[in-house]
């Protein structure tokens, strides 16, 4: 059975990290032919990676690009961040689905500044796995002290992998190193192949944000996906805003009825009472629903050129729901700008049914849009205090 | 008793399914009028497999459009006729245009489809369109959102792309703009492939190995129809189509898979992208794809 791994990778570019990206889809063999004919030396293969006119005649990278490799093991979603424009917005967003991110290091510099940033927004979006790719070994005479003293080097609230690597030689990127048979852990492949895919569901709260509502001869399904937990039939339930009870008539997954569902299953669930339900409720276990808000603290990734401020009105997005909002309070200072990230409070004109995001990445999550032209101005890690 | 195994166990196409029933629903519960784009292609078929599944047991809650180069495959037709008997089809005619005058008579008319598809979105008041782009198909591609906002033009810009975090999907737009919306943004052609096989989707013929009389154009096995090509030196060949387009620019590749399973094994194998191997307009520029996306492509 073959799993889904989602990854983002970080660094700057003279860290190596696109040809890092070029090894793993070249010698995964997920690079077709067609694809490698613009490909001369190992070095270019960071040229797999440029979409965009602008980039290729700027030579610059903008914009997240999305890269699909596999092994007999996994399929594997890959977000290759930018090191250099934008990086925060960039990075922030390919961290947001990622269950791991590669964080790629020149073993000359070791951990830098920017590394540490890319580590903090790293665990600042809770990704659970850090690889630290200590790369260009071969620049250091493959010298197992200067790996540890980069890999001891960094701080990080998740579980932190350091692998001696060179993705110009490719050693220990997809097959063991020869030259550094001091490294007993694993190849940077052998561990995006074993390490814990995403979260197990089992021991999380059910979430379900009704997405639509599905209806067929008088009867009313709530069409959503579990974002989390597992639900079963014959459950007591909350819906949210509201606080009704009821209980878990039928499940469906796509469907086929079943008595058992779980994250990240899409569904539709039938309830015995009826209730008034629509797009935006939050269905969850009675006895683990989350409490509502209408002030919502989130630590917030401002996105976008125009600046967010203290007195503005602005559109909040979570889950299914989408409500008006204006920001209360913002620190430091009264303004973000773009890639600035702050601690902000938002006060809703509805209920909103939140997780702390340490607790749910996708209950805890909002977006913050401008109701006049519709863009994305932030990205909101929710606390409940 | 059943055991209740595998809680909390997922294979890749599950949640790739999983992903693509929640950007339907998302879309279905965001905007007034979509439409989804079917050209009898492997993945407009595997798009409306899943959108059926999404909605399940009702009825697809918004009807479907082709864009009709009038040079489609006639085995591609008739599958189209025969799936979407009971659904909504609306068919965008690129003849039609030529006939009036509107569109020139040129025998590649992959590049004359934004046009039909650009009016087919107005009159209709389409303010989502749901296309099977994947993002492994091509580098543009590889940075597309899966909820891109297109201006009153139809056009694509990358530099205005929205950023696209979690799955909270943007739809927010003004009037006269639209959102195209790719449900199968991180699916690979394997993927699709092995989604058909465990799933048992039927289609076209064609994309299965068959006898056909092709010739050579530019390392491409082209096949004659209306479109023209009557006067090359035509050849037997047991072929395969990777992908299914206008006939004037798709090329057939040699293959013995005559089933899902044999597929798989020959693309597990193969060296060569489904776009590099059968798409004559992809291989004009090195932007081809970019620029056709600008002007409010698929």
């Amino acid at each position: 059975m073959s799993t889904l791994l989602r990854l983002a990778t970080a660094g700057s570019v003279d860290d190596g990290k696109s040809t890092l990206v070029g090894r793993l889809l070249h010698d995964s063999k997920s690079v077709m032919s067609d694809q490698l004919s613009q490909i001369a030396s190992p070095s270019d293969l960071a040229l797999l990676t440029d979409g965009l006119r602008a980039e290729r005649e700027q030579g610059i990278t903008i914009d997240v690009a999305y890269r699909y490799f596999a092994t007999p093991r996994r399929r594997f979603i890959l977000a290759d961040t930018p090191g250099h424009v934008q990086y925060t917005r960039n990075m922030v967003t390919g961290a947001s689905t990622a269950s791991l991110v590669v964080l790629v290091v020149d073993a000359r510099n070791g951990v830098t500044e920017q590394t540490r940033r890319h580590a903090a927004v790293s665990g600042l979006l809770r990704v659970p796995h850090l690889v630290l790719a200590v790369n260009k070994m071969d620049l250091v005479d493959w010298s197992e002290e200067v790996f540890a003293a980069v890999a001891d080097s960094l701080d990080y609230p998740g579980e932190v992998t350091a692998i001696p690597i060179s993705a110009l030689t490719g050693d220990n990127v997809v097959s063991p190193s020869a030259h550094m048979d001091w490294h007993t852990g694993p190849t940077i492949m052998e561990f995006l192949e074993t390490v814990e895919a995403a979260e197990d569901p089992t021991g999380l709260p059910a979430r379900l944000p009704v997405q639509y509502v599905i209806k067929t001869r008088g009867r009313r399904a709530y069409a959503g996906q579990l974002t989390g937990g597992i639900l079963h039939v014959g459950e007591k339930v909350t819906v949210q805003p509201g606080g009704h009870t009821t209980t878990v008539a039928g499940i469906d997954v796509l469907g086929d009825p079943v008595t058992t569902a779980w994250a990240p299953q899409s569904i539709a669930v039938r309830l015995t009472d009826d209730l008034d339900v629509s797009r935006g409720c939050l269905i969850s276990p009675a006895a683990t629903a989350p409490a509502v808000t209408r002030d919502l603290h989130a630590t917030v990734c401002h996105l976008h050129e125009k600046d967010l401020r203290v007195g503005e009105k602005i559109l909040v997005k979570h889950t299914t729901r989408t409500v008006q909002a204006v920001v209360s309070s913002i620190e430091p200072g009264d303004s973000l700008g773009i890639n600035d990230i702050g601690d902000v409070v938002v006060r809703t004109a509805a209920d909103l049914a939140v997780d702390d995001y340490a607790d749910s990445r996708t209950t805890g999550a909002c977006l913050l849009i401008d109701p006049a032209d519709g863009a994305t101005r932030s990205a909101g890690m929710i606390s409940v205090t | 008793m059943m055991p209740t195994l595998e809680i909390g166990a997922t294979t890749h196409l599950k949640v790739l399914e999983a992903e693509a029933a929640h950007i339907f629903r998302e879309t279905a519960g965001e905007f007034e009028r979509p439409v989804l784009l079917f050209s009898g292609g492997k993945d407009s078929i595997v798009m409306l497999h899943l959108a059926l599944k999404a909605f399940a047991p009702a009825p697809l809650p918004f009807p479907l459009l082709h864009v009709d180069t009038g040079h489609n495959f006639p085995e591609v037709i008739a599958f189209r006729d025969r799936v979407t008997s009971d659904l909504r089809l609306e068919v965008a005619s690129v003849q039609e245009y030529i006939d009036r005058g509107a569109l020139p008579d040129v025998p590649e008319r992959n590049g004359l489809q934004t046009t039909p598809l650009l009016d087919a979105i107005e009159s209709g008041s389409h303010d989502a369109v749901f296309g099977g782009g994947r993002r492994d198909e091509e580098k543009a591609r590889a940075k597309e959102r899966v909820f891109s906002l297109r201006d009153e033009f139809g056009a694509w810009d990358p530099r205005r792309q929205r950023p696209e975090l979690w799955n909270l999907y943007n739809g927010r737009h003004v009037p006269g703009e639209h959102v195209r919306v790719f449900p199968l943004s991180n699916w690979t052609e394997l993927d699709v492939w092995q989604y058909i096989a465990a799933e048992d989707i039927a289609l076209p013929p064609i994309y299965y190995a068959h006898e056909r009389d092709v010739f050579d154009r530019r390392g491409m096995w082209l096949c004659p129809g209306s479109w023209g090509g009557h006067s090359e030196p035509l050849q037997r060949k047991t072929v395969r189509y990777r992908t299914v387009g206008d006939m004037s620019c798709t090329g057939a590749v040699e293959s013995t898979a005559r089933t899902p399973l044999e597929v798989i094994e020959e693309i597990a194998a193969s060296r060569i992208t489904e776009r590099g191997a059968t798409r004559a307009d992809d291989r004009l520029a090195e932007a081809a794809m970019e620029d056709r996306k600008r002007e409010g492509y698929f």
